[in-house]
């Protein structure tokens, strides 16, 4: 198995995108990339397109972007893990090039759900877990699912809904100084504390939004990325796992188990210790598609003891200068979350940050060169963790 | 409402999209509408689709035909003892299909609940609803409504058999014990 880099990123400014469609979208995305890795589409030998769609109308969007973005005839897929789609793109593209496939592979998340109306995204969304014991029966929303983690948690370990709100002010602060971010404004607990209930206990302002955006990487293997740039960032290594699609089926609500075991693969193929996770990276990307998730994924990451992750948000140890600076780009909850895009966009942001090439105002202390991505798809249906450094890893 | 009433206020409000891109075509001959808050200019689908989906039920028909009876019912495997609600006929530890039908016990604790406030537009006729998630005295947890003014983590709940209205279907739902 040979090592594997990101040579190139792209991402597109998130939020409502009706000025695009979904392959124009992902295009300049795709632009990017190849121009911050000097390549033209020809050069590109596989993609894989993170795209969960049935907002949108293109039923093949993988064939619909690589038409669009001269990547045909290359061999390509659709690839769906809910909102985990773009870091499923990005193993289905690592894996091509780590197993000697290929040795340049792109990956693309894309999405636009503005293409229906907010009530039927809510619906569709709301399926987007155990379809006839859960949705049709019983009409759970997106919300609704994290809720019944919110509640199981602030149960068991006392969390405020103020400790929730803290994960929303600060990824609004860093939201506010990223110009990719779908909201680039700053909230106040008064405002939080305020907003409508949407799924008790979670409120508006702990939900992420609905989202129009996509971003790009390209990967390569070590011999082609040396000749290509002076600064590629490694793929370490990357756990994946999965959770029953009923949530019933598990026994516990208080953290998301698949990415625990995702994160306990990544961490002992990069030599990385769980409890002192921490101290080895500069900077995490994790899942907040609502406020709960952060504070879970601070657990199943081991950055805090279980049960004391929501002390993290309440101490602020997750803005920069803290313990570790998580969602510095503004997180799902103010950079927006275009579900199939995610993935792609949490290592895009985490490349820029080991290359001190983030936005003023967001950048990071970058001492070990390590950075790690968690991104969860459904409710813990899918879980990938990935770990990237500047520092070359041992084979 | 009632579910004729959101019935007809669905078909109404897309029955007024198409009224809108019908009157769009014949001025414009072109179905392209300005968004409101972007003014970007969007093409409105001419073609629809409606999907109700068919779910086949066959391997698991007994668990519909005992609610009619009240009862609710999982599934056992004879081999490995596991049980399994929502009820499923094969047991993949065991490679069995045909397991055996046992009934669920009624009692129950709640391990947690959420109350949905905003609702799917297909549940858009009902008020604000609690789903909660108890573990059933067998072990196994069941999740559901909970049909009860008041509720908090680790309260005692009782599982029955209850005909959700307005559609009257069968199903099942938590009250207090
Ligand atoms: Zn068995």
């Amino acid at each position: 198995m040979r090592n594997v880099a990101i040579i190139g990123t792209g991402h597109t400014k998130f939020g409502v995108r009706t000025d695009v469609n979904l392959q124009e979208l992902a295009w300049e995305a795709i632009k990017q990339a190849l121009e911050e890795a000097n390549l033209e589409p020809k050069d590109i030998q596989y993609f894989s397109v993170g795209n969960v769609g049935s907002w949108s109308a293109e039923e093949l969007p993988a064939i619909v972007v690589g038409e669009y973005a001269g990547l045909c005839p290359k061999g390509t897929m659709r690839v769906e893990a809910a909102c985990a789609s773009g870091s499923a793109a990005l193993r289905e593209a690592y894996l091509a090039v780590k197993s000697g496939e290929v040795d340049i592979a792109l990956a693309v998340g894309v999405e636009q759900m503005h293409q229906s109306p907010n009530p039927q995204v809510v619906e569709l969304i709301g399926r987007a877990g155990n379809y006839f014991w859960e949705f049709e029966n019983f009409g759970l929303t997106f919300p609704g699912y994290y809720a019944l983690h919110a509640t199981a948690y602030m149960a068991k370990y006392g969390a405020k809904q103020e400790d929730l709100g803290e994960i929303a002010i600060k990824n609004h602060y860093y939201g506010a100084r990223n110009p990719y971010a779908q909201f680039q404004k700053e909230i106040t607990m008064e405002e939080y504390l305020n907003s409508r209930m949407v799924a008790y206990p979670l409120k508006l302002l702990d939900s992420s939004p609905i989202t129009d955006g996509a971003a790009a990487v390209i990967l390569a293997s070590e011999d082609v990325a040396k000749k290509i740039t002076d600064s590629p960032v490694w793929i370490v290594s990357q756990g994946v796992a999965s959770g029953s699609a009923n949530l019933s089926r598990r026994t516990d609500y208080t953290h998301i188990e698949a990415a625990y075991l995702a994160a306990q693969q990544a961490y002992k193929k990069a030599n990385i210790e769980f409890e002192n996770a921490w101290k080895y990276f500069d900077v995490a990307e994790v899942h907040d598609c609502f406020t709960i998730a952060e504070i879970m994924a601070y657990e199943d990451l081991g950055f805090a003891k279980r049960g004391e992750g929501y002390l993290l948000a309440r101490e602020k140890q997750t803005y920069i200068g803290g313990r570790i600076p998580v969602n510095v780009d503004g997180g799902l909850k103010a950079k927006g979350h275009p579900i199939g895009a995610t993935g792609v966009s949490m290592a895009v942001s985490i490349t820029r940050q080991l290359l001190y090439r983030a936005h003023k105002g967001t950048q990071v202390d970058v001492k070990n060169g390590m950075g790690v991505a968690h991104n969860v798809g459904g409710t813990g249906h899918y879980a990938y963790v990935t770990i990237f450094s500047t520092r070359r890893p041992s084979t | 409402m009632t579910l004729k009433d959101s019935r007809n206020k669905l078909q109404e409000s897309i029955n007024q999209t198409i009224d809108y891109v019908d009157s769009l075509l014949k001025a414009e001959g072109l179905p392209i509408i300005k968004e409101q808050k972007t003014n970007n200019p969007l093409w409105v689908d001419v073609r629809e689709i409606d999907l109700r989906y068919q779910l086949p039920v066959k391997k698991v028909e007994r668990f519909f035909s005992a609610l009619k009876e009240g009862k609710i019912l999982a599934t056992k495997c004879p081999k490995c003892g596991a049980i399994y609600f929502p009820p499923q006929d094969d047991c993949p530890n065991c490679r069995i299909s045909g397991l055996e039908w046992v009934e669920m016990p009624t009692e129950g604790e709640l391990i947690t609940y959420t109350v949905i406030n905003v609702k799917p537009p297909s549940f858009s006729h009902y008020g604000d609803y609690i789903v909660g998630i108890a573990r059933m005295s067998n072990g196994v947890n069941v999740l559901a409504w909970v049909n009860a003014k008041e509720v908090k983590v680790g309260m005692k709940v009782k599982l029955r058999v209850t005909r959700r209205e307005p559609e009257g279907y069968l199903t099942y739902e938590f009250i207090p014990a």
